[in-house]
């Protein structure tokens, strides 16, 4: 198993291979007939323990542009979890039928549970509160693709930094470009867990702690929205109570520079209202689109194609 | 007070004072078919205190776990009524099967076959983390 490359956390990829993905992610928009059956007789397994639209959606959507197949289930109650199997006898048995697993799982640390217990390569689809790698490859790329570059960049991120894994991984990977800073922005209940402010310190980067986004909406180039996730909560009070903190509207967005890109990994809820979708400084409609597109990358990367 | 001196065994010196019970059950010596003394606050010139407890038998005993618990212990091997080794402890990198996660939200809190492993990420503060979730042993 020593050779098979998996995804978990974005930081098993090194900058050069971001670099690679991104830029193989620019030549299947600019080559598409190069890619259409590049994965021909390939199969990859989406295994989601937990519903999503967009990121199974786009692993299946790239997959196919690729000309592979895919199978697997789109919640547990559908496959032998509702049983009570185990992560680690589904994913050996359906590492026997596919050559690649996207997975998706509520508990954290799952896919490194998979990992150790398939022979084909394991990409971490969202593991709880955890981690969600595909998604950073996402946020990175509308990122390049917006700005032209990865570092000297002010970052805001706002709304659930405590369950918001992909606040934990996005701000992992950008640890690792020169002159980044993170703002971040949440109620004091859902601020960013001790482990990534202690990889911030280490890292030396500026990062400051705000419930203000008025205050911070100003000296932001990136503006990064996430939802407050229901599921994540055992109390349901908690939930209603700080579900609202934070609307984007276009009476907020005046505060904002002209060239701010606003991003968010969806699905949102009400956390960016409508009427912003029209601003041109709205990216997170493009942003699913970068996903595919990265995923499609992924895919061949680990597949070892090309 | 006398308690006779291991023959073929070890003898865990300078466990912090009161902590000697604690170790026991984590090496699980209760499961043993041989003398082990337990002696209890004795003088030490280095900490005024300690506890000592001699195991008369040979073991293979789990230096990560006991590392993790107190890194100040000394481990002296006998064999054949004389010290063969001394033994310093060390704060392990990696805890197998010593402490469990906590986290609810982590998947060895539904998947019980999967063996509690944890990363050290902070020697002066003496912080794991598991390596799944991340979360921090408290």
């Amino acid at each position: 198993m020593e050779n098979v490359r998996n995804l978990i956390n974005i930081t098993d990829l090194t900058l050069d291979e971001i670099d690679h993905l991104i830029e193989v992610a620019d030549d299947i928009v600019a080559n598409p007939t190069d890619y259409q059956d590049i994965c021909r007789h390939k199969k990859l397994a989406t295994l989601f323990f937990e519903p999503s639209t967009r990121t199974r959606l786009s692993f299946e959507a790239a997959m196919l542009e690729l000309g592979g197949s895919v199978l697997g289930f789109s919640e547990a109650k559908s496959s032998s979890a509702a049983k009570g199997e185990s992560v680690s006898d589904t994913v050996r048995t359906v590492g026997c039928y596919a050559d690649i697993i996207a997975m998706r799982h509520p508990k954290e640390g799952a896919p490194i549970v998979a990992a150790q217990k398939t022979v084909v390569p394991i990409i971490n689809g969202g593991d709880g509160g955890h981690f969600h790698p595909t998604q950073t490859l996402t946020d990175l790329l509308t990122i390049k693709r917006r700005k032209g570059r990865l570092n000297n960049l002010v970052v805001g991120l706002c709304g659930d930094l405590q369950f918001g894994r992909t606040v934990h991984s996005l701000i992992e990977a950008m640890l690792r470009y020169e002159n980044v800073e993170f703002v971040l922005i949440s109620p004091n209940e859902l601020r960013v867990p001790e482990y990534i402010k202690e990889k911030m310190n280490e890292v030396g980067v500026k990062w400051t702690e705000t419930t203000s986004l008025e205050e911070a909406l100003p000296k932001l180039d990136i503006l990064y929205m996430t939802r407050v996730q229901r599921e994540r909560f055992f109390n349901q009070e908690d939930y209603i109570r700080l579900k609202d903190s934070y609307i984007l509207d276009l009476a907020k967005l005046k505060l904002a520079k002209e060239d701010l890109s606003i991003m968010h990994p969806l699905p949102r809820v009400n956390e960016i209202s409508v009427e912003v979708d029209d601003d041109p400084r709205a990216d997170y409609f493009f942003q699913a689109l970068c996903g595919k597109h990265v995923r499609m990358a992924l895919i061949l990367f680990l597949l070892g194609i090309k | 007070m006398n308690v006779d001196g291991v023959k073929n065994g070890i003898v865990l010196d300078h466990i912090k004072a009161g902590e000697s019970m604690n170790i026991y059950q984590l090496l699980q010596l209760d499961k043993l078919d041989c003398c082990v003394a337990i002696i209890q606050n004795v003088k030490s010139e280095k900490y005024g205190k300690k506890d000592i407890i001699k195991i008369d038998t040979e073991l293979e005993v789990d230096l990560d776990a006991l590392g993790y618990i107190d890194n100040h212990i000394t481990v002296n091997v006998v064999e054949n009524g004389e010290l063969a080794r001394k033994l310093h402890l060390e704060l392990p990198e990696t805890l197998t099967s010593v402490i469990q996660c906590k986290n609810p939200r982590c998947i060895t809190s539904v998947e019980q076959e999967i063996v509690h492993k944890f990363k050290l990420v902070n020697k002066e503060k003496k912080t794991y983390r598991c390596v799944y979730c991340d979360a921090e042993y408290k």
